[in-house]
């Protein structure tokens, strides 16, 4: 199994957040995780990603059966795991090109390969840009800095291409997007896919999973998986909310 | 014996050496600044000026301002510290010495020479008269100490409409063998009418000596005149240096003075700009980046007399440790001087958890009719950045240096030297000490 997560439970502040959750994640799949508000879909990304903010006091993740829990962040993004942010930093300074190749040569290093030369570098770059349908001109802004809503989704999708991932987690990379936009991202995600990786997309709306198909679905309430199925369970939470559930 | 009387002997024998031009105008200026020297003293923490800065710990020392000659060194322990990969001038002191085995000067298309030759040669007699000691304060004791013992330094004079292409870089090697020296180096700067210079200083202790450099450098740009000067402060943990820039500008000049400072015990930087004249710029950028328990003091103050003139300062510094850091930046707008356009920003990023910062913008402006602005902030190194730039693979210890970096670019920038530029790269890697190139 790719990711496993048994009996997890988080807390921030001494308040805690997830209760006891579990997920199994394959190679070759894509999961969707909804749930209202509040429910700890964002911990629970920001908890497999390695924030530091959040403490694990019970339970176990395991990246390919390997315990990932006591590995710092960077660790864990050269193990394969990639988060992309609801909220996208801004780091004025330091261009996108420049961060995406520090990231790159830095997992490179991580792996024991030396630094991408430069030309294959800026090849992979802009065929990966292209994927996304980015202006190159983003490319060389400071990272995030004044971009919309849409394009700083889109430059994580941008980054996920760069880095290949074997677990790609979208964390509302739907909020902020328009419909064009959406379908571009959801394009580029698609395109990514393959039998050897695996995604977890976690939404609130099940608009983006017309998109980004799902296998599995699992519903996420008070700190705990209460519910999974296929994508019909998707158009089901569309249709009742989530009030049925409880 | 306290520092300041064996100072005033030390001035005696001074004197007394016999290299010194006893008949010229330069002798009764020293004699007037040691006395003057004499009545202020070494100032304290009293001075409104040295409020956060106590020089207590550096004065302590018995300092020799009479270095043994006997030194030895090879281009090869120094050659790191030049910018050697370009074609520029180069005027090296070796112990107060000046160095011709090491230096490479010029008197064709300008002087770029040392300031002992000017004073004795007849023909530099009038320049002499004309500039030196003229924009010092004389309210500053330091400044009148270096007066006193004013014999050696740089001595440039570029006659009008003269671009140098070829960069000057003046160099100060300290090695000694004697447990505590101080040095006095004295640089004269002079830009004629539409000419053109950039100039790279910096002091280096190459020994395990307690070092104190008390620098003056005067500048004085004429008409249309552009001058780029950068001052790179990397030394030893034991070396200190209080370094007085004077700056004149005439009408339509542009003058910029960058600081990079990242070593040193204590750091201090006096920078007095005067404009005679409209239409000119100035420009004062500052990097600071330090640790430990170092100290460094920027203080600046620029004084608008005339109508349009243009002022900018961006002063940025990182804090790791114990480190402290003073920013005074002082804008003084005469009533005479209309439609001037003055900017300040001190930014300052506190990475130790005992680092601290005292930073304050004075704007005395007595025009009505002015653009003028100061800001300052005091920050921490963002969280949230350095967990996303983690999430990419970056590790902690480079995010940081990369979030830093970013931080200080945009005074990096104003660089106008590209070897020089990728030297302030390699110091800022070295001094974060991460092993990337942050070059884009």
């Amino acid at each position: 199994m790719l990711l496993n997560i048994k009996d997890l439970h988080v807390s921030i502040n001494g308040k805690e957040i997830l209760k006891g959750l579990n997920l199994g994640v394959n190679n070759g799949e894509v999961h969707a995780i909804m749930g209202p508000n509040g429910s700890g879909k964002s911990t629970l990304s920001s908890v497999i990603a390695g924030n530091e903010t959040y403490k694990v006091f019970e339970g176990e993740i395991t990246l390919d059966d390997n315990n990932i829990l006591d590995l710092s962040p960077d660790e864990r993004a050269h193990k394969g795991i990639f988060l992309s942010f609801q909220y996208p930093i801004e780091i004025p300074g330091v261009t996108t090109t420049n961060f995406i190749k520090t990231a790159l040569n830095a997992k490179r290093k991580a792996q024991g390969l030396g630094d991408l030369p430069a030309k294959d570098m800026l090849k992979m770059i802009r065929e990966k840009a292209e994927l996304l349908e980015m202006d190159r001109k983003f490319l060389s802004r400071s990272l995030n800095q004044g971009f919309s809503g849409g394009e700083k989704k889109r430059n994580e999708i941008f980054q996920m291409a760069m880095l290949e991932p074997k677990l790609a987690i979208l964390d509302e990379t739907d909020s902020g997007l328009d419909i064009d936009a959406l379908k571009i991202v959801a394009n580029g995600v698609n395109k990514l896919k393959n039998k050897d990786n695996a995604t977890i997309v976690i939404t609130h709306y099940q608009r983006l999973l017309d998109y980004i198909v799902p296998d599995f679905v699992h519903v996420l309430y008070n700190g705990k998986i209460i519910k999974s199925g296929g994508k019909e369970l998707a158009h089901e939470l569309e249709a009742k909310g989530y009030d049925w559930l409880k | 014996m306290e520092l300041k009387d064996k100072l005033l002997a030390s001035f005696m024998a001074f004197e007394n050496k016999g290299n010194i031009d006893l008949d010229s105008n330069v002798h009764d200026l020293r004699l007037k600044a040691i006395d003057n020297f004499e009545t202020l003293g070494f100032p304290t923490k009293k001075n409104e000026e040295w409020k956060y800065t106590s020089l207590k710990s550096i004065l302590k020392h018995d300092y020799s301002v009479f270095p043994s000659l006997d030194n030895n060194v090879e281009l090869k322990d120094i050659k790191k510290y030049f910018l050697h990969e370009i074609e520029s001038y180069k005027i090296v002191f070796i112990d107060g010495v000046y160095s011709s085995f090491l230096s490479d000067t010029t008197h064709e298309e300008a002087d770029v020479c040392i300031l002992s030759a000017a004073l004795k040669k007849p023909k530099y007699k009038m320049i002499i008269d004309h500039y030196f000691d003229k924009i010092t304060s004389k309210s500053d004791s330091l400044s009148s100490l270096n007066t006193a013992f004013s014999k050696e330094g740089a001595f440039i004079n570029i006659p009008k409409n003269t671009i140098l292409e070829k960069p000057i870089q003046i160099l100060f090697f300290s090695t000694g063998s004697e447990k505590e020296l101080m040095f006095n180096p004295r640089n004269l700067v002079i830009v004629g009418e539409n000419s053109h210079v950039q100039i790279y200083e910096r002091h280096q202790n190459l020994n395990k000596n307690i070092i104190l450099t008390n620098c003056v450098t005067e500048i004085f740009a004429h008409k249309r005149a552009i001058v780029n000067y950068y001052k790179v402060q990397n030394d030893k943990e034991n070396a200190s240096i209080i370094d007085h820039t004077y700056l004149q500008q005439k009408e339509g000049s542009i003058a910029s003075i960058n600081t990079f400072t990242f070593g040193g015990k204590l750091t201090r930087n006096n920078i007095n700009v005067h404009h005679e004249g409209e239409h000119i710029s100035t420009n004062l950028n500052g990097i600071t980046i330090i640790e430990g328990k170092q100290h460094v003091d920027n203080h600046t103050i620029v004084n608008h007399k005339h109508e349009n003139c243009e002022s900018h300062e961006l002063y940025k510094g990182i804090y790791d440790d114990a480190s402290t850091g003073v920013f005074n930046g002082k804008v003084i707008v005469d009533k005479e001087a209309q439609k001037t356009n003055a900017f300040q920003q001190n930014d300052n990023i506190l990475v130790g958890d005992k680092a601290s910062i005292n930073a304050k913008p004075q704007l005395e402006i007595f025009a009505d009719d002015v653009k003028c602005s100061h800001g300052c902030t005091i920050g921490q190194i963002d969280k949230n950045a350095i967990f996303y730039m983690q999430s990419r693979g970056i590790p902690i210890k480079e995010a940081k240096a990369l979030l830093l970096f970013a931080f200080g670019n945009e005074v990096i920038n104003k660089v106008k030297i590209p070897a020089l530029k990728s030297r302030i790269f390699k110091l800022i890697a070295e001094k974060l000490k991460v092993d990337m190139g942050f070059e884009i």
